[in-house]
């Protein structure tokens, strides 16, 4: 960002960074930046929250006014909410498939309905909704399975992608079943990655991976780095 | 993530440009340029370590978030594209008259970029600076996520 705002200011369009990492802000020196201490993946700080919004964006502006270069700290800091979501699970059904593909089944209308009133859906890089039971069986096969991991091909093939689809399928369905205020900053991650089945079979088979020998892209871009 | 961030190498800037608005903001066309990989489901999607950007029209609103990254959580996207790309924030402000008017067309780039930016520095990024030119724009605002 801080890049293309030189670039921009080179070409006479001036130029206001919501920056979310102020040490690469203050290093890379773009000529108008808000600094905004909210979650990651959240520059306007608070969804569906309008007057929150604008407040953001006349604060940027208003650096406009700045006679020369300028670096604001937005006064209220946003903390990332790692608390998972709050949102029902389906209960177990057809016990004779892995725990991630029965859930992700169960999951499915939810999912449909979120994309029915969005009109969009995150999920599609690599595989369709659905493909992504067949994906997690696959993955529930490497972290449980005896044999390599090369034995058993991913719809999909690109693991960073696949899992991007997974969570993104996940995420659609709980937005459509979780009640009360909206998730913060990392609550549907949390809720994924430690509630879920799906989440749980993504992080064994990623280890897996790892303990397999895999090369590192394979592996480590399947979840956050932190997990 | 930001501790992790604090300690990247950066590139630098000798002497970098400052262009200051030179009419009122209230006549100034204003334009959101995200790093946030965002794009609409009929366009190409971003491949890992993308350089370029895509096209997004001033009225699209079904949109994708295609960043690379696994280490944010798309959530706020989902709930509220406004929270990344505040494309309805800036109709309000033109309707309002705080701004002159909203482009025509706003861009997104990926914000996974090598690490030299050189493409960006060189390619893409003067690109997308000559297409908001064409369109007079005057003030960009830059979002990442």
């Amino acid at each position: 960002m801080s890049t293309l705002a030189h670039v921009f200011e080179a070409a006479g369009l001036s130029t206001i960074v919501l920056a979310s990492m102020k040490e690469v802000a203050e290093k890379m020196m773009p000529p108008r930046t808000l600094y905004c201490e909210f979650p990651l993946g959240r520059p306007l700080g608070l969804p569906g929250d309008v007057p929150f919004q604008r407040d953001v964006l006349e604060r940027a502006l208003a650096l406009l006014d700045s006679p020369g270069p300028v670096l604001e700290t937005y006064p209220l800091v946003i903390e990332s909410d790692e608390m998972p979501l709050t949102c029902a699970i389906p209960p177990r059904f057809d016990a004779t498939v892995p725990p991630a593909v029965d859930e992700a089944r169960g999951l499915r209308a939810a999912y449909d309905r979120t994309v029915a009133a969005r009109g969009v859906t995150g999920v599609g890089r690599a595989i369709d909704a659905d493909t992504i039971v067949d994906a997690l069986a696959v993955l529930h096969e490497w972290a449980e399975g005896d044999g390599a991991w090369t034995d058993t091909p991913l719809p999909g093939t690109n693991t960073t992608a696949v899992c991007h689809d997974i969570r993104a399928y996940y995420t659609e369905a709980a937005l459509e079943l979780a009640d009360g205020p909206r998730p913060g900053g990392r609550a549907v991650d949390a809720w994924f990655y430690e509630n879920t089945e799906a989440g749980k079979t993504m992080l064994a088979a990623r280890a897996k991976l790892k303990e397999q020998g895999a090369a590192t892209p394979i592996w480590f871009y399947m979840a956050p780095a932190h997990r | 993530m930001r501790a992790f961030g604090a300690t990247q190498a950066v590139p630098t800037f000798e002497n970098p440009a400052y262009t200051p608005l030179k009419k009122p903001l209230a006549e100034a066309r204003v334009a959101i340029v995200t790093s946030a990989a965002l794009h609409r489901p009929d366009q190409d999607r971003f491949s890992a370590g993308d350089t370029g950007f895509r096209e997004l029209n001033r009225t699209d609103r079904s949109i994708v978030l295609g960043h690379w990254s696994p280490n944010f959580d798309h959530s706020g996207f989902q709930i509220d594209l406004n929270v990344v790309y505040p494309i309805d924030r800036l109709e309000e402000l033109a309707a309002d008259g705080v701004i002159g008017d909203v482009a025509p067309r706003h861009f997104a780039f990926a914000g996974n970029q090598p690490d030299t930016v050189s493409e960006l520095r060189l390619d893409t990024g003067p690109a997308c600076a000559r297409a908001l030119l064409a369109d007079g724009v005057d003030v960009v605002i830059l979002t990442p996520v």
